[in-house]
């Protein structure tokens, strides 16, 4: 049906991968540039003033696109890992090791502006609202798929492992979520709501929307970096990657 | 199959006796944590009813992690685990009987231990019949979803902490609705739904625990 048919799996060997992957870095992280200086501006400058929240309400901008790339990302990585796992090529463990790390720092980046957020919102750095202690219990998912993976030296092992714990972490992060608000909620009666009012102002959209994307951008780039190292890292006897130092010299 | 299930915990549990130094030490462990809290806490009756059901299920939580690497690690060590991959028995099965002996020698004297401890914290009768009730439904589940980092960080350089590290995150279900569930028969409340969930979290463990184990000890064994 396709005329013009391209060979995925050709990009599933980290050799033709490592290129293709160079080349679309600058791409994405120019992108992320852009719309993180637009957003932010608009974020940070243009919008108005929140009725209720005043100026501190504008940490959303970093810690709403922040916490929603960490949840997103650990689905991602499970599903990278799967499919390691059911293919057994190398390139999709490889981009399940390179999103962790990245995962996680939007996990703690979350955590972190949501304590600033918190401080002046409810008079506190931290509840133990089910929102909080959920992303809280991400990172450290995050943080144990890391520190299995570096442990183990052999790195077929390494990924398969980790492949592993990703994918019952992933089965297991809906239990947690919902054992987590049910905790909360037989606690005490009322939480504290981190919704704000319906209506929001389009301006205010416009930027939350663009830092999304900007996150989005960022964590495609970053990803991608991490990914061209690793290659290099586990590649270097290869002849191809010799051929590659050998035009850098 | 069930006569496969029966030979590894006969197996199983035979070698934990012979060695009962290494039972008993997860035991005292157990003890010592939760007699730890009043010292630390104040030996004030209230304060120490109110914290028991999650000093009791926070310890119990502890003590299973720390005999986790003893389920694979010795007959990793002597080669026997080899062995038992190659037999035609389904490894799943291999597998649940090691977790079932685990838990008889290490979750079950917890659960029989746990009540007196509930005494010290003063704990009213009916909550120390739950506490031995979430307990019982509780450590089974534990020892299943304990089962499965065991078998990756099998062999390991400091394989005991980074164990906990992978499967604590994972057992915060289990904590939540075991202590809810004493929490609730103490303030007078049904402990039922939460007895009912912790039930169910054993189930879907038993179903996908062994079958992820026998998986992560074949990565491991490769």
């Amino acid at each position: 049906m396709a005329r013009r048919k391209i060979n995925w799996y050709k990009y599933t060997s980290p050799a033709s991968f490592y290129p293709l992957a160079g080349k679309v870095i600058p791409f994405f992280a120019a992108l992320a540039a852009v719309l993180l200086v637009v957003g932010l501006y608009l974020g940070f400058f243009v919008a108005p003033k929140d009725a209720v929240q005043g100026e501190a309400y504008r940490i959303i901008y970093i810690h709403v696109p922040a916490a929603w790339m960490a949840m997103f990302m650990y689905l991602l990585l499970a599903v990278y890992a799967a499919l390691g796992l059911a293919f057994n090529a190398r390139i999709w463990a490889m981009m399940a090791a390179a999103i962790a790390p990245t995962g996680a720092m939007f996990a703690f980046i979350s955590l972190w502006t949501g304590a600033l957020w918190g401080k002046p919102m409810w008079g506190t750095w931290w509840v133990w609202d089910a929102r909080l202690t959920s992303t809280l219990i991400l990172f450290f998912l995050y943080l144990g798929f890391i520190s299995l993976q570096s442990a183990i030296e052999e790195t077929r092992r390494a990924d398969r492992a980790g492949a592993l714990l990703a994918i019952v972490g992933a089965i297991n992060v809906p239990i947690i979520y919902f054992s987590v608000q049910w905790w909360n909620t037989l606690h005490q009666g009322a939480t504290l709501r981190l919704g704000r009012s319906a209506s929001i102002a389009p301006v205010m959209l416009a930027a939350l929307l663009i830092m999304i994307a900007a996150v989005w951008m960022y964590s495609i780039a970053v990803t991608l970096m991490r990914v061209r190292n690793i290659i290099l890292e586990r590649e270097r006897h290869a002849p191809w990657v010799g051929e590659l130092a050998g035009e850098v010299k | 199959m069930l006569a496969t299930l029966r030979w590894v915990i006969q197996r199983d549990a035979t070698l934990a006796w012979r060695g009962r130094a290494g039972v008993l030490s997860t035991l005292f462990f157990f003890v010592i944590v939760v007699s730890l809290f009043p010292l630390g806490v104040g030996p004030e009756l209230n304060v120490l009813r109110t914290i028991a059901p999650g000093v009791v299920w926070v310890a119990a939580l502890l003590a299973s992690m720390l005999s986790l690497d003893r389920m694979f690690s010795h007959d990793y060590l002597d080669g026997s685990l080899e062995q038992l991959l190659l037999t035609p028995q389904p490894l799943s099965v291999v597998v649940l009987g090691k977790i079932v002996a685990h838990w008889l020698v290490t979750g079950a004297p917890l659960v029989l231990m746990a009540p007196v401890l509930g005494l010290q914290f003063d704990l009213p009768p009916g909550a120390l019949l739950t506490l031995l009730w979430s307990l019982l439904l509780g450590t089974p589940a534990l020892s299943l979803i304990g089962a499965v980092g065991a078998a990756l960080t099998l062999g390991l350089r400091g394989g005991g902490v980074l164990v906990s590290l992978l499967v604590l995150p994972l057992c915060i279900p289990v904590l939540i609705f075991g202590a809810g569930a004493v929490e609730a028969s103490i303030t007078g409340a049904s402990a039922e739904s939460h007895l009912s969930l912790l039930g169910a979290m054993l189930v879907v463990a038993l179903m996908f625990a062994p079958w992820a184990t026998a998986a992560a000890l074949r990565i491991s064994m490769e």
